[in-house]
C-alpha cells in the first residue's frame, strides 16, 4: 500500500466528514453575502462576526427532536434524506481538485454526476410522498416536475463541452483545456458561451436555487417537500443541498473555467506570478480585511499562508487547489447573487422556460458548436 | 391533451399559521394538481370587537383604539376617526393643525407602501427588496416616533387638532427624508420594474375588471389600477388636500402589476404633497375649541377618507350620551379582501400568494 | 494505476459508504441527545395550524404526467448524444450527418408535442382586462 493507492481513500473519508462543517460555514457565507447585497450585517451574534455560528447551528439542530408525522411511511421518511445525502456525496469521487488529488477518474465522470443528480431527486420526491403532508407532497411534485424540465438541458449543454474535450472523464476535460491552450467558456469562438449560459440556468433550476426554488418556496408551500422534517434529519436534506451546490459550481469550474489550471496556464513565465504572488496577493488582502473586523488572529493565520505561498516549492504544490476552490467560490458567488437578485419563477414558468426556451436553445447551440467543431 | 385518469381534488388549509397570509388569514383551498378550483376565506382569528368597545368608550377615549385597526397607518386611521367625530360636533382643525395631519397622512402612507411593497415582493421571492424598504420605512418611524414617541401606534391627532406641536427638527428631517426617498425610489424600480421574472409573477395575475371592482366596491389603489379615476383626497377633498397640487395615477391593466405600478407613482405624488406642505405650515393655534367633555347632539355621521389601502370609513350614530350609540367602521382591506375568489379561482397556488400580496390586506383591520 | 473496473470504482463506493456512514451517525446523535416528548397534535402533519383534510396520499392531479414519458423520450436522446460527441472528431462529415438526421427526427418530434400543447401548463389562462 503506497500513499498514492491510500489517497483517494483518505480523500473520501476528509470529504465525507468535513463537509457536514464546510456545508455549515457554506451556509454562513452565503448568509453573509447575501446580508451584504442587503444592506445589513448578517449572523454577528455567535463569536466574532458570527464565525461561530454554524457550530452553534449543528449543536441546536442535534438537540432537537426528531419528529414523525403520524401515517407517515415510516421506511421511506427514514430513508429519504439519507439518499440525498448519498447521492450528492457521491459526485465528490469524480471532481479533481488538482492533478493528483481526485478520488476516482472515471472516464464516465460527467455522465456519473448528471446521473447521481437524477438519483438524488428520489430523496425530494421519497421524502415529500412520505410525510402524508399535503404541503410536502407539493413540495415533491414541484421538485419531479423541476428535474424533468431541466436534465436535459443540462445534459444537452454538456454535450458541447465533451465535444470539444472528446472524454467524458473531468481530469480528461481538465487537460484538454491544457492541451487547447483555452478555456471551454470561450471554446469555438465564443459559441461555448451559450451553452455555459444554459448550463449555468440548468444547473440552479437542478439544485433547487433560487429563483428555482420551488420544491421549498416557504411563501407558497411553508417548506416544500421537507415540512415534516426536524432535527438532524432536516439537516441532512441542507446538508445534500449543499452539497449538490458545491457539486455544480464545482462541475461549472473544472468543464468551462479550466478546473485546476491556473489561468494561462500554457504560458511559462506566468507560473510564479499565477501561482504564488496573485495567491498571497488575494491572502494578504484577505488579512488586510480580516484586520479592518478586528479578528486579528486571522489576519495572522492569513498573512502567513501568504508568505508561505510565496515559495516556490509549496506554491507549485498548492496552486492547483488554489485556483479549484477560487473559482468553485466565484460560482457560489453569482449563485447567491441571484438569489439577491431576483423573484421566484412559477411553476408554469418553470416548465415553459425548459421546455420551450432552453431545450431548443440547448438543441441549436449544440448543432451550431458542432458544425463550428467541424470547421 | 386531457386527463383521463380520475384525480381527486385536494383540500389545503392556506392559514392561518402561513408564512404569506399576511397574519392569520385562512384560506381554504380546493386544488386540481395546482390549480385553484375554489378557494373559501376564513376571517375572525383577529378580532378584538373593536366597534363594541367603541360603543363603550367615550369619544375620546375611543380614539387610540382606531390605530390598532389597520396599524401600519395607525395615522390614516387616526385622522379618519377625527375628522368623524370633529363633523360630528360641528368643530374644525385649525390650518396648521389640518396641513401637520396631511404631511403626516402622506407620510405614512409612504409608510404602508413600503411595507407591502417589501412584504408582496417578499412572497413573491424577491426578499432583497423587503429590506430596502424595511430601511426606508424606518424613517418614517423615526419621524413619528421624534413628533409623538410612538412609532406604530401613534395616535397622532387629536379630536379638534393635534396634541403636541411640532418638534424642531421635523422639518429638516422631513425634507432630509423626501431628498432621500426619491432616489430610493428609482432604485426599487430598477430592481423591479423591469426585472422579467417579477413582470411575469404579475402581469396578468388577479385581474380584476373595473365594472368587478365596482360591484365589489373594491376601493384604492386596485381600483384605480383597473382604470377608475376615483381618489377621495380628490373627489371629496378634507383636511385641505384641495390645496395641493398632486396627480391621481391611474392605469387599466387591472392586474397586479399595475397595482404595483400604482403604488410606487403614489409614493411620488406622496413626496409632491410632502415638499408642497412643508413649504405652506402656517403658524396658529393647533387646537380648535372642543370642550372638555364631549356630548355631541344626536344625529349620525358618515365621514371617509383615503387610507393607504383604500377608502376608510367611519360611521357614527350619536344619541346625545357620552358614548357612540353606534360605531361602524368601513375598512378598505375588508372590503377589498372580498375580491380575492374572484381572482384567486383558476389561479394558480403561487398566484394566489401575488394576488393577496396585491390586495395589501392587514387582518387587524379585516377583523377589527 | 487501477486498472480493473472494480478497481476504477471502489473508491467511489468508499466515498458513498462514508457519506451514509456519517449521515447515519449525525441522525444517530440527534436521537441519542434530542428530547422525545411526543403528543398528538405534534404529530399531525402541519398545514398552517389546521387539522388536515383528507388524506395526502389521493390520487392527485400531476399535470406533468406526459412530460415525464416526453422527458424519458429526451433524456435518453441526450445520453446517445454523449457516445457521438466523444469520438466526433475522428467520425467526420459521416457521423456528423447521421446525427444531423437523428436530431431531425427528435426536434420533429419535439415539434409535435409542441404543436399538440403537450407542453402547454396554462390549460385554462388568467381572464383578460375586458375593459382597459
Amino acid at each position: 500500500m503506497t500513499f498514492e493507492t491510500l489517497l483517494p481513500y483518505l480523500m473520501a473519508a476528509i470529504f465525507a466528514m468535513a463537509f457536514p462543517l464546510v456545508t455549515g460555514y457554506l451556509v454562513l457565507v452565503e448568509r453573509k453575502i447575501l446580508a451584504d447585497f442587503q444592506a445589513r450585517l448578517g449572523p454577528m451574534r455567535v463569536g466574532p462576526h458570527g464565525l461561530l455560528q454554524p457550530i452553534a447551528d449543528a449543536l441546536k439542530l442535534i438537540l432537537k427532536e426528531d419528529t414523525v408525522p403520524k401515517d407517515a411511511d415510516k421506511f421511506l421518511f427514514y430513508l429519504a434524506p439519507l439518499l440525498s445525502v448519498v447521492t450528492a456525496f457521491g459526485s465528490f469521487a469524480v471532481i479533481p481538485i488538482s492533478a493528483t488529488l481526485r478520488i476516482a477518474d472515471l472516464n464516465i465522470g460527467l455522465l456519473l454526476i448528471s446521473a447521481l443528480a437524477a438519483v438524488g431527486v428520489f430523496g425530494i420526491i421519497l421524502g415529500g410522498w412520505s410525510s402524508n403532508s399535503n404541503y410536502s407532497l407539493l413540495g415533491a411534485l414541484r421538485g419531479a416536475a423541476q428535474l424533468i424540465s431541466y436534465e436535459v438541458a443540462l445534459g444537452l449543454s454538456l454535450v458541447t463541452v465533451v465535444m470539444l474535450s472528446g472524454t467524458l472523464s473531468m481530469q480528461g476535460i481538465v487537460e484538454a483545456q491544457f492541451n487547447q491552450r483555452i478555456w471551454f467558456l470561450f471554446g469555438n469562438y465564443g459559441l461555448m458561451l451559450l451553452s455555459f449560459f444554459i448550463f449555468l440556468i440548468a444547473a440552479v433550476a437542478e439544485v433547487n436555487r433560487a429563483p428555482f426554488d420551488l420544491p421549498e418556496a416557504e411563501s407558497e408551500i411553508v417548506a416544500g417537500y421537507h415540512t415534516e422534517y426536524s432535527g438532524f434529519r432536516w439537516a441532512l436534506y441542507m446538508l445534500a443541498e449543499y452539497t449538490n451546490i458545491f457539486i455544480i459550481c464545482a462541475v461549472a469550474a473544472t468543464v468551462f473555467f479550466g478546473g485546476w489550471l491556473r489561468p494561462f496556464a500554457n504560458i511559462e513565465w506566468l507560473a510564479y506570478p499565477m501561482d504564488a504572488i496573485f495567491p498571497a496577493a488575494l491572502l494578504f488582502l484577505s488579512a488586510w480585511g480580516c484586520a479592518r473586523m478586528k479578528l486579528f488572529p486571522f489576519t495572522a493565520l492569513l498573512g502567513i499562508s501568504g508568505l508561505v505561498f510565496l515559495i516556490p516549492a509549496v506554491a507549485t504544490a498548492l496552486s492547483a487547489p488554489f485556483w479549484f476552490f477560487l473559482k468553485v467560490s466565484a460560482v457560489f458567488y453569482v449563485l447567491i447573487w441571484f438569489r439577491a437578485s431576483w423573484p421566484r419563477l412559477r411553476y408554469d414558468q418553470l416548465m415553459d422556460l425548459g421546455w420551450k426556451r432552453l431545450i431548443p436553445l440547448a438543441l441549436g447551440a449544440l448543432l451550431a458548436n458542432a458544425i463550428i467543431g467541424m470547421l | 391533451m386531457t386527463n383521463h385518469l380520475e384525480t381527486s381534488e385536494m383540500l389545503l388549509n392556506m392559514g392561518p399559521q402561513h408564512p404569506s397570509t399576511h397574519g392569520v388569514l385562512r384560506l381554504v383551498l380546493k386544488l386540481d394538481g395546482e390549480r385553484v378550483k375554489a378557494v373559501e376565506c376564513v376571517i375572525g382569528y383577529l378580532h378584538r370587537g373593536v366597534e363594541k368597545i367603541g360603543e363603550n368608550r367615550t369619544y375620546m377615549q375611543f380614539a387610540p383604539y382606531v390605530d390598532r385597526m389597520d396599524y401600519i397607518s395607525a395615522v390614516s386611521n387616526g385622522l379618519g376617526y377625527c375628522l368623524a367625530v370633529e363633523q360630528l360636533i360641528g368643530a374644525e382643525a385649525p390650518p396648521r393643525a389640518q396641513i401637520v395631519r396631511v404631511l403626516f397622512a402622506e407620510l405614512n402612507r409612504i409608510a404602508s407602501h413600503l411595507l407591502w411593497l417589501g412584504t408582496s415582493a417578499l412572497d413573491l421571492g424577491a426578499m432583497t427588496a423587503l429590506f430596502y424598504t424595511m430601511r426606508e420605512r424606518e424613517e418614517v418611524l423615526k419621524i413619528f416616533e421624534n413628533y409623538c414617541g410612538a412609532r406604530l401606534t401613534t395616535h397622532a391627532f387629536r379630536i379638534g387638532g393635534l396634541q403636541y406641536e411640532l418638534h424642531d427638527t421635523f422639518e429638516a428631517e422631513t425634507r432630509a427624508f423626501s431628498e432621500m426617498f426619491k432616489k430610493r425610489l428609482d432604485e426599487y424600480e430598477k430592481l423591479l420594474t423591469k426585472n422579467p421574472i417579477w413582470v411575469e409573477r404579475l402581469k396578468g395575475v388577479g385581474i380584476l375588471t373595473a365594472e368587478e371592482c365596482k360591484s365589489y366596491a373594491v376601493s384604492g389603489p386596485m381600483l384605480r389600477a383597473a382604470g377608475v379615476n376615483w381618489d377621495l383626497r380628490k373627489a371629496q377633498p378634507y383636511s385641505g388636500y384641495e390645496q395641493f397640487d398632486f396627480e391621481i395615477p391611474v392605469l387599466h391593466g387591472a392586474d397586479s402589476y399595475d397595482r404595483y405600478r400604482i403604488r410606487i407613482e403614489e409614493m411620488r405624488q406622496s413626496l409632491r404633497i410632502i415638499d408642497q406642505a412643508l413649504e405652506r405650515i402656517p403658524s396658529g393655534a393647533i387646537m380648535a375649541k372642543v370642550p372638555k367633555v364631549l356630548k355631541p347632539a344626536p344625529g349620525e355621521v358618515y365621514v371617509s377618507i383615503e387610507a393607504p389601502k383604500g377608502e376608510l370609513g367611519y360611521y357614527i350614530v350619536s344619541d346625545g350620551s357620552l358614548h357612540p350609540y353606534r360605531l361602524r367602521v368601513r375598512p378598505p382591506s375588508f372590503v377589498n379582501l372580498a375580491s380575492l375568489e374572484k381572482m384567486a379561482v383558476g389561479a394558480l397556488v403561487a398566484d394566489v400568494v401575488a394576488i393577496i400580496g396585491t390586495i395589501d390586506i392587514v387582518l387587524g383591520e379585516v377583523d377589527r | 494505476m487501477p486498472t480493473t473496473y472494480s478497481e476504477l470504482y471502489f473508491p467511489v463506493l468508499v466515498q458513498v459508504l462514508f457519506a451514509a456512514v456519517v449521515a447515519a451517525s449525525l441522525i444517530g446523535a440527534g436521537l441519542f441527545f434530542g428530547k422525545r416528548n411526543r403528543n398528538s397534535a405534534k404529530d399531525s402533519p402541519y398545514e398552517s395550524g389546521m387539522k388536515p383534510v383528507g388524506s395526502a396520499r389521493e390520487r392527485f392531479s400531476v399535470k406533468f404526467y406526459l412530460v415525464a414519458m416526453l422527458f424519458i423520450l429526451f433524456d435518453i436522446e441526450a445520453v446517445f448524444l454523449y457516445p457521438w460527441a466523444v469520438v466526433y472528431r475522428e467520425l467526420g462529415i459521416f457521423g456528423f450527418i447521421e446525427m444531423v438526421l437523428f436530431m431531425i427526427l427528435v426536434l420533429s418530434g419535439f415539434y409535435f408535442v409542441w404543436k399538440k400543447g403537450a407542453l402547454d401548463w396554462t390549460l385554462n389562462p388568467q381572464r383578460k382586462a375586458k375593459d382597459s
